[in-house]
């Protein structure tokens, strides 16, 4: 049939700029300066300061998607609770920041946090102790989280509200009680979009290296920020490939274990 | 005989400045098999969640067994609900879903085995243990839904039109069934429908009800053949709903026509509505009858032949098993006995014969 | 009780979270001195400053048009990909629909990287163009992702139904199947549109020398230290998306009222 030539441009343009692309960064990754065969690069991982940085990277990220999480999770239920009409003002609100330029979000929390920022100056004002945060890795997780809240709060909101009444019904007219029916019914018909939501932050958090680089003052390394290094100042394309293709093996990972859990793949944010 | 197991007094609810229910009193039998009946909005339903502890009235009260249950959460009460969409869980197998409410209570692995394959066999679905939900068809859920709710052996089963997104025949087979299952279970069935033929074939007693108000409470017979006023009277079954006058008892003069009839105690030249089931009216040869009309549509039915007749200025809808075409003269005649004679509403609430389905 | 006061408390506090940091820009925005440390008085300077520096406003532009063409290009792209993906069996299916996550799942710096390594890989020189396949690129997918579920819905019986009457295909299509897809089209639109907005780090890696947008700008910037006059950038950043959003979001809810009332 004729039709399934429309999606010919589709396939060219993935194949050509997805595809092509991801094996040259095996092909480089793989090889050394002369095109010959190499897991330098890879093993190169191994050395203190970068691995450190990984670590550094999985630390931080698993931290602010666990604090995005907790937080999200009920600002959803409490979404879901309101009456409709206001209910999707109020949710619109929650994700209007999501549209706002990231590195100006960023910026924002720099300016408040700065040993000289706004939180400080009303600090001092009151004559209270002042906050030394910035450049810390407190002020890396403060940034994630802010920058990755509502990509939490909208997948979980949208598996919450196909939830139906009905069902919430039933399970208390079999004898649960509200403690029960969440944890039996709401959030296991629910993770679909916790998995999602979960992707939606760690992933960008586990790769950022904005948000080190803005509000860790340069002096905190992420594994983003090393990967980015070696492209834009040393210019050692062989060695970045393959630090980008040990990320690309941590992200698979964390895919695959949310996989398990997300079987029927009904999470979507959008 | 049978005491009471549940009973509401005054129950009032309002919602958004629209009056649901208006000082309901209800009473339900053991062991009975109740219907709600009525239009959508007449406030069945709601009636059905109060009674399962989804709504709480705005006043009033709610009695299980003598006992105060108005404030009493749904999981605390001895009843269970069969919901219009089944109400299913989807992330769980069929097993899982049966034995939902018996693993809240605690019960041992044996009993809840037990349990699951005994309901599945009640419902003709052995062997569904390990299916999912979504591989069931909407009549197999439907009885998925009954066998979770029966397993916990509620006192009380509340079915809020449960057979509502089947097709016909799926239903006509399911309302024998559930007669089946009241039968083997013997327990009380409180059941909502906007569909009078459900309601004749299963209940053992109906409640008709509209914008928030009873307008009659009997068993199908009953309802059927003395509707109490011209709202019953039109939406069980088919019916020609004529202005009277109640000349004395046991005479009503229609179209200046008068016809014995075997009601009394209206008094004397009163209005009234009368009631003539179409089965009920009997088409005679030209002069024979007591009003004279001609034969305006004529449809076969299968069982019968359905038929409009213009006599007296009003389209009488007849159903005779013989056949006159259109433009027949006619003369009606209806027996004494099949005149039923109602008093007019009094108020504007109570009448309500806006049916809008 | 206490459950409504608790709410209550929770939402006012996620929201003083995520507004605080842009209220405070906004109010900085209009501080006349360079500090963020002292309030010397309300003042327009920085606004001045913003409209004035060819930098930002080229930086502006250069957005705008990427965003725009990257957005109509892949909307065109994903929307006729959706349509032919629709009548392929199911493995062909799978395979394209995987395809399509790849982007979307992948981490932005390791799609920038490739996609820079493969413009230098081929000779490409990094500008303009590079960094508009780069956003057509990582846009296909979110416009496949909006219109896919349309598509799916569209009955067969209507598009025939259609033809049956006496339409041509393409007639048919334009006449029946495109109303019907439309809303998903617009909003895989709109979403590549903000996407492409808001990207840096695609953009940082695909750029090269000499070519700015916001984000990349703001970034470099910002590195050097912070400007007021960015303040008054995000100032109106943030009042357009608002707008925008709003305005977007009047007909979009009669929708879901009119589907509702069905």
């Amino acid at each position: 049939m004729s039709k399934k030539l429309l999606s010919g441009p589709y396939i060219v343009w993935m194949v050509g700029f997805t595809l092509i692309p991801l094996a040259l960064i095996v092909f480089y990754g793989l090889t050394d300066k002369a095109g010959a065969f190499t897991l330098e690069n890879i093993m190169a991982i191994a050395q203190p300061e970068r691995l450190n940085a990984l670590l550094r990277s999985l630390k931080l990220s698993l931290v602010s998607t666990a604090i995005c999480l907790v937080l999200a999770y009920p600002l959803a239920m409490i979404l879901k609770s309101l009456k409709v009409g206001r209910g999707s003002f109020i949710v619109f609100i929650f994700i209007l920041p999501m549209w706002m330029n990231f590195l100006l979000r960023t910026m924002a929390w720099q300016t408040l946090l700065d040993h000289n920022g706004v939180i400080n100056n009303i600090l001092r004002f009151f004559n209270l102790p002042e906050l030394k945060i910035i450049n810390t890795q407190a002020a890396i997780i403060f940034g994630m989280v802010y920058n990755f809240l509502p990509f939490m709060v909208l997948p979980i909101y949208n598996v919450l509200v196909k939830i139906g009444d009905d069902t919430v019904e039933a399970a208390r007219d079999l004898g649960a009680n509200s403690v029960q029916t969440f944890f039996r019914v709401i959030l296991p018909l629910s993770m679909p979009g916790v998995i999602s939501g979960i992707t939606m932050v760690f992933v960008p958090a586990l790769t950022t290296f904005v948000i080190s680089d803005l509000l860790g003052g340069g002096m905190i390394l992420l594994i983003g920020n090393v990967i980015e290094q070696e492209f834009t100042f040393t210019t050692n394309w062989n060695l970045g490939s393959g630090l980008s293709l040990v990320l690309m093996v941590f992200i698979l990972i964390s895919m695959a274990i949310l996989a398990k859990y997300d079987k029927e793949g009904e999470g979507a944010a959008f | 005989m049978n005491p009471s197991l549940i009973r509401l007094e005054g129950v009032s609810k309002t919602f958004d400045n629209t009056k649901v229910l208006d000082e309901l009193d209800l009473s339900i039998k053991e062991n009975e098999f109740m219907t709600l009946l009525g239009p959508s909005g007449c406030g069945k339903t709601t009636t059905l969640r109060i009674i399962g502890g989804f709504e709480k009235p705005d006043t009033g009260k709610v009695y299980f067994d003598g006992k105060d249950i108005t404030g009493a959460a749904p999981n605390k009460r001895p009843l269970n609900t069969v919901f219009q969409k089944y109400a299913l869980f989807s992330h769980m197998n069929i097993a899982e879903n049966i034995a939902f409410g018996l693993k809240i209570k605690g019960k041992s692995k044996s009993y809840i085995d037990d349990k699951i394959k005994y309901a599945l066999k009640l419902v003709n679905l052995d062997g569904f243990e390990k299916r999912s939900v979504a591989s069931l068809s909407g009549g197999q859920q439907q009885r998925i839904a009954i066998a979770r709710a029966i397993v916990n052996e509620p006192k009380v089963l509340l079915l809020d039109e449960p057979l509502g997104a089947l097709d016909l025949k799926l239903r006509q087979d399911m309302q024998y069934e559930l007669i089946r299952l009241k039968n083997e279970l013997g327990i009380t069935f409180v059941y909502v429908t906007h569909d009078q033929e459900e309601a004749l074939t299963m209940s053992d007693t109906i409640v008709v009800m509209n914008q928030g108000y009873i307008q009659q409470m009997g068993t199908p017979e009953d309802i059927y053949n003395e509707p109490e006023n011209a709202f019953v009277a039109d939406f069980i079954g088919d019916s020609n709903i004529i202005d009277g006058l109640m000349l004395k008892d046991e005479l009503v003069e229609m179209f200046g026509v008068r016809f014995p009839c075997v009601d009394k105690g209206f008094g004397t030249n009163q209005p009234v509505d009368v009631v003539i089931r179409p089965e009920d009216v009997e088409l005679l040869e030209p002069g024979k009858g007591s009003l004279e009309g001609v034969v305006s549509h004529l449809i076969f039915k299968g069982v019968h032949y359905e038929m409009e007749v213009m006599a007296g200025g009003f389209e009488w809808l007849v159903h005779s098993t013989s056949c006159f075409p259109v433009g027949t003269n006619v003369s009606i005649h209806v027996d004494p006995f099949n005149i039923q004679i109602m008093k007019k509403p009094e108020s504007e609430d109570e009448e309500a014969v806006g049916v809008n389905e | 009780m206490i459950g409504r006061f608790f709410k209550r408390f929770y939402l006012a506090t996620i929201f003083v979270f995520l507004y605080a940091p842009i209220a405070a820009l906004m109010v900085l925005s209009f501080n006349s001195s360079k500090y963020m440390s002292k309030w010397t008085g309300f003042s327009l300077t920085w606004y001045e400053q913003l409209f004035s520096s060819e930098l930002i406003m080229s930086a502006l532009r250069n957005t705008l048009v990427i965003a725009l063409l990257s957005a109509l290009i892949a909307t065109v792209i994903g929307t006729a990909a959706c349509l032919g993906i629709n009548h392929m069996k199911k493995v062909p299916r799978t395979l394209m629909m995987g395809m399509n996550n790849i982007p979307l799942m992948n981490a932005d710096i390791v799609t920038g990287i490739s996609l820079m390594l493969c413009f230098i890989a081929f000779g490409v020189s990094l500008g303009f163009g590079t960094v508009l396949i780069a956003h057509i690129t990582f846009n296909i997918p979110y416009v496949v992702l909006s219109v896919m579920p349309k598509v799916k819905q569209t009955e067969k019986s209507t598009y025939e139904a259609a033809l049956d009457l006496g339409a041509s295909p393409l007639k048919a299509f334009f006449k029946v199947v495109f109303p019907d897809i439309l809303p998903g089209v617009l909003s895989g639109f709109l979403l590549a549109f903000t996407m492409s907005l808001d990207d840096f780090i695609i953009t940082h890696f695909t750029k090269g020398a000499g070519i700015n947008t916001l984000s990349t700008l703001i970034y470099s910037e910002v590195r050097k230290g912070i400007k007021p006059s960015l303040y008054a950038l995000s100032t109106i950043l943030f009042l357009a998306v608002l707008i925008l959003l709003v305005i977007g979001n009047l007909p979009k809810k009669k929708n879901h009222e009119a589907i509702k009332e069905r």
